[in-house]
């Protein structure tokens, strides 16, 4: 005997294709749940035979709920300041690490040159910009990504033995995460810039700033980043572009400590009005937290969720949880946004930096609906921001329990991007991003949206179908 | 001076319909000679090459990048056509056209996990198609199936893989089903009724319907199963199971089933399965003759030679009523007399169908009528026309064949596509006959006789200027409920100067009494 459930049908009607379709269903009172279908994968037959074997697989599913379940477990505390070189894991002595997948001297774009230069130079590898571009090219200096160091850089994101580096803890999984102090704003290293000034100032952060914030720190025990970042998300950041709340709760947070460290108070004074005249110190925070959080949940078998996103202003480069230590690259795309007085897209940089590993974390671009007053900074209006955080859902495996978003009724945060969502859907990770110029040390010419280009994903689909697709 | 541009824009997926509206507004621009607007697959690739252009980036753009290809007499012209596409194109993108406010969701799995729907409409490109079925079955839901071109090898695993989970899988290239009073694809509002219909046909369906519901009679459900589902390889599994479910279904009372001819190791089975049924059901197989019996063994299968009968006998097993013709043969010949007086010079006759089912249908009542037509969707091989742009003698064309739709819309969306075909026929002199159908409901063309009425009147007018008379005639498939609104439709066709009939049967039944009357079948030779 046959039986036919559920007919005919209750419910509404899930309308995938023709927009007159759905309408003249409405029409008739029917409850329409539209697709805005676009072809799988591009329309790429070979990349839908994949997906086919990789959809609907609950080994690849449960392992993406490990991934995922280390990543919400874990607890990013800013334990202290180290020295790169000692703290930072694989440091070699004539090693500097960079933004973005591994990349050579010879394809480095204008910021990063301008960065390995400027950070020979505060090394004394060399005496001037001409010996020490020389020194660079030769093949004397060792590059090295931030993220194959478990740390991570905006922009150029050069880190040299020397400069000093906040060292984070995961206290659940016990990984570590490091990063540079940030520098402000204008001429600055990681847009570039290596005149004596940007030199000068990384010598008082070595020197002064360094020192007293290591201390502070200690004082206070840790500070929890994972709820700071919380916060800061109620607070109108989304941790990328927007760090005013998180660089607040930071001095908040230091104050009561700094006060009781032992330095001339002009020192200190120096030192509070510094963090506060950088509304985005808080992203050289953010962004080791997410980082710390995120490696716990690399390296998973089967697990398809993406773990770094990060660009070396060349190329954008993705890695993949179940898939080790391989790089997903693709050319750099150059940023679309708004641009300070005076500059136009002619002059920008391509898309440049580890910052994007906010958005693989699912703050940043994704959580642009929560830090609205952005849209002034990147281009838009301000249904546009809660447009993309919503968009994002769409290709992100669950919701943060910890990072919500008031306006959409304190949901979770799109979180886990899963490379099989983004193929199948075409829908590309949302990154806002500030814009470098790309000559070196011009320094930061407008903010804007940017995404990985394509060929990440598809490269990156192709070598997990190849891993998992037989079910092992 | 010929001015060209191609754009083309990565990953903005529109949908086709869309798409193709718009290039035919493009091309409506002042000064631009030719446009393509579509996403790059290979048919719209060759389309714009075919226009002259040459690219490495056209080369190398996949079905998700849209591209624009331009061809004008001033460079204005393009300018314009592009700030058209991007003004149509942005809007649409911000907002789906219809859907007010609404969630939109990425993928069918993505609107499937919010729980709130029990089937899945699909009109994707064929391609597709049965990957999105796939997932909707998997989901839990029944399919409608709109979409065509999808292999029999997808079609057959869909349906069996639905049937074991018992969801329906109507299509693929189901124009036409009305499952729990909700219209799917293109539909009537018909009143709902004890008739149970199972079609394998849309505008067949539609026709049914829309004569049942002008009986006063109406639907229980429509369910719609595609054109293949009789075939040897598809084995019925649909029709099979339509038919249970309106055996079963408390609120039918009549089962109709309308096909064409199945393949003869279906039939049997499907016969017996609907002798053993408690309910009575009419049969319709297009195209099929019926002959003297009319009735199955067991005598509770009827079998009508056309659409109309088909619904004039489920009326009267529903209600018991007897009912004749919609039109009988004193009002015929009546019609005939009046249009006579104004074709005085006779002619040959050309339909210019949108219809399939309604094509076929008058190809067979003519045929039956010792009528040979030409046409591009003959059975008979001796009338087949290899160019569905030319015409012979007597012929009615399906235009909402693949021939006529590949890239374009069909002109159950756009039934002005056919009017520079109908101007051509109707400024030949040989010709004194012209038959279109005007297919109304939801999914239609807004306006389809206003469209046609302008044709009408343009054809008049080259007529007269001609000297000659011209037959115009439609046939309008439509409900008082339909949003074009029936009466209001018929109108503008008559004041237009149209004879307007509601029943395809009877549409060709006039046509033939006017080839007969002007002396017999005339045959021609190509």
């Amino acid at each position: 005997m046959l039986t036919i459930r559920n007919w005919p049908p209750e419910g509404g009607v899930i309308n995938v294709g023709s927009g007159v379709f759905a309408e003249s269903m409405q029409e008739q009172g029917a409850n329409v749940y539209q697709v805005k279908w676009q072809p799988p994968a591009h329309g790429k037959a070979e990349l839908i035979d994949i997906l086919d074997e990789l959809e609907g697989r609950s080994d690849i599913d449960k392992a993406n709920q490990t991934a995922i379940e280390r990543f919400s477990s874990a607890q990013p505390v800013l334990t202290g300041i180290g020295v790169a070189r000692e703290a930072i894991p694989g440091f070699g002595d004539r090693m500097l690490l960079h933004a973005g997948p591994p990349i050579t001297w010879g394809k480095m774009s204008g910021p990063l040159r301008g960065a390995v230069i400027g950070a020979i130079l505060y090394e004394g590898w060399a005496d001037s910009p001409e010996k020490a571009e020389e020194l660079a090219s030769k093949g004397d200096i060792e590059y090295s990504p931030c993220h194959e160091h478990s740390a991570v850089g905006p922009m150029a994101g050069v880190v040299s033995p020397r400069m000093p580096v906040f060292i984070l803890e995961n206290r659940t999984h016990g990984n570590r995460s490091y990063s540079t102090l940030n520098e402000g704003l204008g001429k600055v290293l990681r847009y570039g810039a290596y005149s004596e000034e940007v030199l000068d100032r990384l010598r008082w952060m070595e020197k002064v700033l360094a020192p007293i914030l290591k201390k502070a720190i200690e004082l206070s025990g840790g500070i929890d980043l994972k709820s700071m970042i919380a916060q800061a998300l109620h607070m109108g950041d989304e941790v990328h572009n927007r760090n005013r709340a998180g660089t607040s709760l930071l001095i908040r947070a230091l104050v009561p400590y700094l006060v009781e460290v032992d330095h001339p108070q002009a020192d200190i004074r120096k030192c509070l009005e510094f963090v506060n005249s950088n509304d985005h110190f808080f992203l050289n925070l953010s962004m080791p937290a997410v980082k710390a959080m995120l490696e716990a949940a690399h390296g998973i078998h089967k697990s398809s969720v993406v773990t770094i996103m990060a660009r070396n202003g060349t190329e954008f480069g993705i890695k993949v949880s179940g898939l080790g230590n391989q790089w997903f690259t693709g050319p750099a795309e150059i940023v679309k946004g708004l641009y300070f007085p005076g500059y136009s897209e002619e002059d920008a940089n391509p898309d440049i930096g580890d910052s994007a590993i906010t958005e693989t974390a699912g703050v940043g671009g994704f959580a642009m609906a929560a830090a609205i007053p952005i849209v002034q900074f990147v281009g838009g209006a301000p249904e546009d921001a809660i447009r993309f955080s919503e968009k994002m859902y769409s290709i992100t495996i669950t919701e943060n329990r910890h990072f919500t978003i008031p306006i959409l009724n304190f949901r979770g945060t799109p979180t886990g991007i899963d490379i099989r969502k983004v193929v199948e859907t075409g829908i590309l990770p949302q990154i806002n991003t500030g814009i470098a110029h790309k000559a070196p040390g011009v320094g930061q010419v407008g903010a804007g949206l940017v995404n990985p280009p394509w060929e990440c994903f598809e490269k990156a689909i192709i070598a997990f179908g190849k891993e998992y697709a037989d079910g092992n | 001076m010929v001015f060209k541009r191609l754009v083309i824009k990565p990953n903005s997926y529109h949908d086709s319909i869309v798409l193709m509206r718009l290039a035919r507004t493009v091309r409506n621009i002042d000064k631009v000679v030719a446009a393509q607007v579509g996403m790059a697959t290979g048919l719209n690739k060759d389309a714009v090459r075919e226009m002259g252009f040459v690219s490495q980036e056209l080369e190398t753009a996949t079905a998700n990048d849209l591209i624009v290809a331009v061809v004008a007499e001033a460079e204005d012209a393009i300018d314009n056509a592009e700030e058209v596409i991007k003004e149509s194109l942005e809007g649409s993108a911000r907002q789906e056209p219809g859907v007010k406010a609404a969630k939109i969701y990425a993928t069918l799995s993505e609107a499937a996990s919010v729980g709130g729907a029990g089937i899945a409409a699909i009109s994707v490109p064929g391609e597709y198609a049965a990957r999105e079925a796939g997932e909707a079955l998997a989901s839990g839901l029944h399919v409608f199936l709109f979409s065509d071109n999808v292999s029999v090898e997808d079609e057959v695993r869909l349906k069996k893989s639905g049937k074991e989970k018992g969801l329906f899988v109507m299509g693929p290239d189901c124009g036409t089903a009305v499952i729990g009073g909700l219209g799917l694809g293109f539909a009537n509002k018909v009143r709902s009724g004890r008739i149970g219909i199972v079609a394998a046909a849309g505008t067949g369906l539609q026709q049914v319907m829309a004569i049942i519901d002008r009986l006063g009679e109406g639907i229980s459900e429509a369910i719609g199963t595609g054109g293949r589902d009789l075939s040897k390889d598809v084995g019925g599994i649909t029709t099979f199971m339509g038919l249970a479910f309106l055996e079963s279904d408390p609120n039918t009372a009549v089962k109709v089933l309308i096909s064409k001819p199945p393949h003869p190791s279906v039939r049997d089975n499907l016969i017996r399965m609907l002798d053993d049924g408690a309910k009575p059901v009419v049969v319709c197989f297009m195209g099929e003759e019926v002959g003297e019996a009319r009735r199955s063994r067991s005598g509770k299968v009827l079998f009508a030679g056309d659409l109309e009968e088909a619904a004039i006998l489920a009326y009267q097993l529903a209600t018991g009523e007897s009912k004749e013709s919609l039109y009988s043969r004193d009002e015929l010949d009546e019609m005939a007399r009046k249009v006579m007086r104004r074709v005085d010079g006779g002619g040959y006759f050309r339909g210019l169908y949108s219809g399939g089912t309604l094509c076929h249908e008058t190809l067979t009542m003519l045929r039956r009528m010792g009528i040979d037509v030409y046409s591009n969707i003959a059975q008979d091989r001796r009338l087949l026309i290899e160019d569905p742009l030319e015409s012979f003698a007597n012929t009615c064309i399906d235009m909402g064949e693949d021939y006529f739709t590949r890239g374009k819309p069909h002109p159950m969306l756009d039934p002005g596509m056919r009017v520079p075909r109908y101007i051509a026929e109707a400024g030949r002199k040989d010709v004194g006959i012209l038959l279109f159908d005007v297919v109304l409901g939801y999914g239609c063309h807004r306006d389809p006789a206003g469209v046609m009425a302008e044709a009408v009147r343009e054809a008049g007018r080259i007529r007269k200027d001609m000297g000659q008379g011209l037959a115009q005639i439609a046939v309008m498939v439509g409900t008082a409920g339909d949003p074009q609104g029936l009466e209001k439709q018929a109108a503008v066709l008559s004041e237009a100067g149209a004879e307007v009939l509601s029943s395809n049967r009877a549409a060709a039944d006039l046509v033939s009494r006017i080839i007969k009357a002007q002396g017999g079948t005339r045959q021609c030779l190509r």
